[in-house]
């Protein structure tokens, strides 16, 4: 299920931003109804590929985050498949009435880009660092919500949004971080998937299972804590979440009743997020231990990626502390 | 377009008395809605419907169809009463306005009743939308020939939205986008000029690089005119500023901007009625 470079030396980099560009260029190779809209930031979101080989097909609409939901939903209306990109920041940070309003109560089939998401944005600080998108999206009806966890992922998402008659967003990442799929991974229609089943050292049984459920590059850093849990006897099945809206309830609810607790881990707000989709959905069906991992009604700051993670609890150090806190 | 005819003037000032009668109606029934938008843009609705676009009621949504975008989504009265009088749906129906399980929800929803372009409520959203669709239609050459008329209020230029949809507007130069800008000078807070002024608005869309026209929204020769000459500018996008009474046809409404965001008791649904009568009566007989 993982790529077989993953944690030797061999394990490869890149951002997940770089996967949407290159899904943007596929889907369109196939298709001749996807235009697309960049709000002054086309080679960052990784729209330029775009730009190069369909240059009739894409608008820059200029630092527009407004009205460029108005004209993707306008687009739309007149049977177009229309990708918007900015910062998350921005969109859906500045524009989240228009793209209610416009886009998803008009049920206008925009693809709405939110790049340079979460913490590890790093320097420019917290005014750059969107951590309520997800929350903010996930609440609007019909809007679907994607989190890829690498660039192999994200290429996948694109490719499928662009042949769905519906909204939906697509949450990107700016730093480069470890390929975790393996290159020929097909995107499985939004259903939830386990990437990692924990290994008893003698073969033996796990005193205490629990079930690791995580969104986005973050990923990776639960795959590093559950390594380090085993040691501890603490068996963690890793699973990862990609869509967010509508959320895989099948899979979570085999998944739950196997585990003696359910966590979550997100680069964004614990609360609003897939955390909350999960407990929302596992307090109805399955009440159960849940462990909620993410910011915590906090803005973030600059500074390094990895320093950030520490900051914020994120990284695979603190995932090991609250899991162990949680269930001893 | 050869201009109007008496006879023509004669039958569209008929028909907008017939359409404001039944926005009158409707917000009585209603209880509650917007009264001085509608009755002040029921001309200009009219001469659309009546005159201007090319559109077919029995399929509303015909390709070719020219496309009113109805930004300032408050007035939807005048736009479900105009098109109801043009054979959208039955005028049996505008009874239903802002009632439980009704198409006609209290402010546009596109999926709910065929013929609407868009969703409207939150302000300044249509011309970025007619922008949209007025880009794809030069994607596809301009075929068939089509025109995106975006209905807008002078309140609703408060948003920044609308200033960047306006260079927008100028970067793509879209001729076939026709923003018509109901310049009745009132907002619900009061007077535009008093609660955000927009003056000299005309200044500010020729500064935009935009054709302006300035035109009586009651003179259905003026209305007409004006479209004609924004569909024949080929080198800049043509912006209609509407001057408009708000609440037009009514005395006790008209110009007064309490009137905009509430609907006639039926007693004073009553009297508005039989004064919107008596000036049909008038133009029938060649009075008005």
């Amino acid at each position: 299920m993982l790529r077989p470079t993953l944690f030797t030396i061999k394990e490869e980099e890149r951002p997940t931003r770089d996967g949407f560009g290159e899904g943007l260029v596929h889907a369109s190779d196939e298709r001749g109804n996807i235009v697309a809209l960049c709000a002054d930031l086309t080679e960052s979101v990784r729209m330029d590929g775009f730009r190069e080989k369909y240059p009739n097909r894409f608008f820059e609409v200029g630092i527009t985050e407004q009205a460029m939901s108005g004209l993707a939903s306008g687009m739309a209306a007149m049977g177009y498949i229309p990708f918007m990109a900015s910062y998350a920041m921005f969109s859906p940070g500045r524009n989240w009435e228009q793209i209610r309003t416009t886009i998803a109560y008009n049920n206008q089939p925009v693809k709405i880009i939110g790049a340079h998401a979460g913490v590890s944005v790093g320097p420019d600080g917290a005014t750059h660092q969107a951590l309520e998108d997800v929350a903010i999206m996930r609440s609007i009806p019909n809007m679907e919500v994607y989190v890829p966890c690498d660039a192999i992922e994200a290429r996948e998402i694109t490719k499928h949004i662009a042949s769905t008659n519906k909204p939906a967003y697509l949450r990107l990442t700016r730093e480069k971080t470890p390929l975790m799929l393996p290159d020929d991974y097909e995107w499985k229609g939004g259903k939830a998937y386990i990437v990692h089943v924990p290994k008893h050292k003698y073969g033996g049984e796990f005193a205490i299972s629990v079930g690791l459920i995580a969104c986005g590059p973050i990923l990776y850093e639960a795959l590093k804590a559950a390594k380090e849990l085993e040691k501890e006897n603490i068996g963690v099945t890793v699973v990862n979440m990609p869509q967010i809206k509508p959320l895989d309830t099948g899979f979570l609810l085999r998944f739950a009743k196997e585990q003696r607790a359910v966590v979550t881990l997100e680069e964004a707000q614990a609360s609003g997020g897939l955390g909350s989709a999960v407990s929302e959905y596992l307090s109805e069906h399955l009440p159960k231990k849940i462990v909620r991992i993410g910011v915590e009604d906090r803005f973030g700051q600059s500074g390094k990626p990895s320093e950030l993670y520490d900051e914020y609890g994120l990284s695979a150090k603190h995932i090991v502390e609250k899991i162990k806190s949680a269930v001893s | 377009m050869h201009s109007l005819t008496d006879v023509e003037v004669k039958a569209l000032t008929l028909r907008a008395e017939d359409i404001r009668e039944s926005i009158v109606k409707m917000l009585v029934e209603a209880g509650s809605g917007h009264t001085a938008g509608p009755l002040g843009m029921a001309d200009i609705f009219t001469a659309l419907y009546f005159r201007v676009l090319n559109h077919n009621p029995r399929h509303p949504e015909w390709v070719q169809r020219d496309r009113v975008i109805l930004s300032n989504g408050h007035i939807v009265p005048v736009l479900y009463a105009t098109m109801a009088h043009a054979g959208y749906f039955s005028i049996s129906e505008l009874k239903t306005l802002r009632r439980f399980g009704s198409r006609l929800q209290g402010h546009p929803h596109r999926e709910s009743l065929p013929g609407l372009e868009t969703s409207s409520g939150p302000l300044g959203c249509g011309l970025s939308q007619a922008v949209g669709m007025a880009l794809m239609d030069r994607l596809e050459g301009h075929k068939p020939d089509r025109y995106f008329y975006c209905i807008m209020g002078d309140g609703e230029i408060n948003e920044g939205q609308v200033w960047e949809s306006f260079l927008l507007l100028n970067k793509y130069r879209l001729t076939k986008v026709i923003p018509i800008i109901d310049r009745n000078t009132i907002q619900i807070d009061g007077y535009t000029e008093d609660v955000l002024p927009l003056e000299s608005l005309k200044e500010k869309m020729e500064a935009f690089n935009f054709h302006v026209i300035e035109i009586d929204g009651h003179d259905f020769r003026d209305i007409v005119r004006a479209i004609g000459a924004a569909k024949s500018s080929l080198d800049k996008p043509t912006v209609i500023i509407a001057h408009t009474i708000p609440g037009k046809g009514v005395t006790a409404f008209e110009g007064d901007y309490r009137w905009h965001g509430k609907s006639p008791s039926e007693e004073e649904g009553r009297k508005a009625l039989r004064e919107l009568r008596t000036l049909k009566g008038k133009v029938l007989h060649g009075e008005a």
